[in-house]
């Protein structure tokens, strides 16, 4: 798919060399298309924040890292993003499917999509929300910000961008 | 033998080292006995030790040892099958085995009761994996860095603390001189 492609072309592009994953239905396209790339390694993780510890030791070990993972784990790393990515200033781009969105038929994951950017907000993360298929062409911008001011900076992308192509 | 003296032992096997120190205790004794710019104090994130020093090892070439507990490697056990899946030669985990909470008055873990965290990782795919007495953790984790293999060290000893201060390096700092270190 062209915005599988158009993504990773963003990340390979701005020498991001390690992305931890944890996948999501919408997420599967990405992923396979991160498999191909031979500039980049996949470290599939159990969990994110597990995920993210590996993105905090690979950025210190002078690789830019980044983690692709579903906004349910927003619950799961609150913690971690607090005392590991923000406490030590580490940059972390989350390329986040944004899941309870418009088009959703899965009652349970509308749960956490109404509290998805409350919590983004309150953690004081930058957040972009991609809506449109054409809101892919932020990425590039988004990234190169991320690594400017060593914060992590989330990618929410919701079922009308995945389908919208 | 305590946490706290398998650590002091292991100062001149660590010197110069890249370290990633576990949350609370096992970071300040490590700082206490032996700070050095490549130790990476993590002061949260309890149960991330091992996924910082896979990170570390899999983005560079020198040898990283990260130091973690039992508690800490319970937290986080889906660790164990990343690390064995994603082998890196310069990477030695080492899990102080207390069978106890010892940051927070030594409450039992289940490590310290029926669960061998060397068969878990065995079971997870990791292939050199040492069970090893506090005696022996010098020469274990000595002959781990010549070894130039990827190894699980799981250092049984008893629980029990001594105080020790609190780290109030920065943690940009610490960050700083890390990353510093790792470029040297």
């Amino acid at each position: 798919m062209l915005l599988d492609k158009i993504v990773i072309d963003a990340f390979e592009k701005n020498k991001i060399e390690l992305i931890t994953t944890v996948p999501c239905k919408q997420l599967s396209g990405v992923i396979a298309e991160l498999e191909t790339r031979d500039s980049m390694t996949h470290i599939p993780a159990n969990k994110e924040d597990e995920g993210m510890g590996i993105c905090a030791g690979a950025f210190m070990g002078g690789k830019r890292s980044a983690i692709i993972m579903q906004n349910t784990a927003i619950g799961v790393t609150i913690n971690t993003l607090v005392t590991l990515t923000q406490f030590y200033r580490l940059p972390l781009p989350m390329l986040i499917s944004f899941r309870g969105e418009l088009g959703e038929p899965v009652a349970c994951q509308v749960e956490m999509a109404v509290h998805t950017k409350a919590l983004l907000a309150q953690l004081g993360i930058p957040t972009y929300h991609f809506h449109n298929p054409d809101d892919v062409h932020e990425l590039d911008e988004i990234l190169k910000y991320t690594f400017m001011c060593n914060k992590p900076v989330a990618i929410l992308t919701d079922a009308s961008f995945w389908k919208g192509e | 033998m305590i946490r706290s003296e398998i650590i002091k032992n292991l100062v001149p096997v660590l010197s110069g080292q890249l370290v990633v120190c576990n949350i609370g205790l096992p970071s300040q004794e490590m700082h206490l006995f032996g700070d050095q710019p490549s130790n990476f104090y993590m002061l949260g994130t309890m149960g991330l030790s091992s996924s910082i020093g896979l990170g570390l090892a899999l983005a560079q070439d020198k040898t990283v040892v990260a130091i973690d507990g039992d508690g800490s490697v319970l937290t986080n056990l889906g660790t164990l099958p990343t690390i064995a899946n994603n082998v890196r030669d310069n990477f030695i985990l080492l899990i102080i085995d207390n069978g106890s909470y010892g940051s927070t008055g030594d409450q039992p873990t289940y490590a310290g009761k029926k669960t061998s965290l060397a068969a878990v990782a065995s079971a997870c795919g990791c292939e050199n994996v040492i069970e090893c007495q506090a005696d022996e953790a010098v020469s274990v984790v000595e002959k781990a860095i010549a070894s130039k293999k990827m190894t699980i060290i799981i250092c049984k000893c008893i629980s029990g603390n001594i105080p020790v201060p609190v780290i109030t390096l920065d943690p940009v700092v610490i960050r700083h001189r890390f990353m510093q270190a790792v470029e040297a």
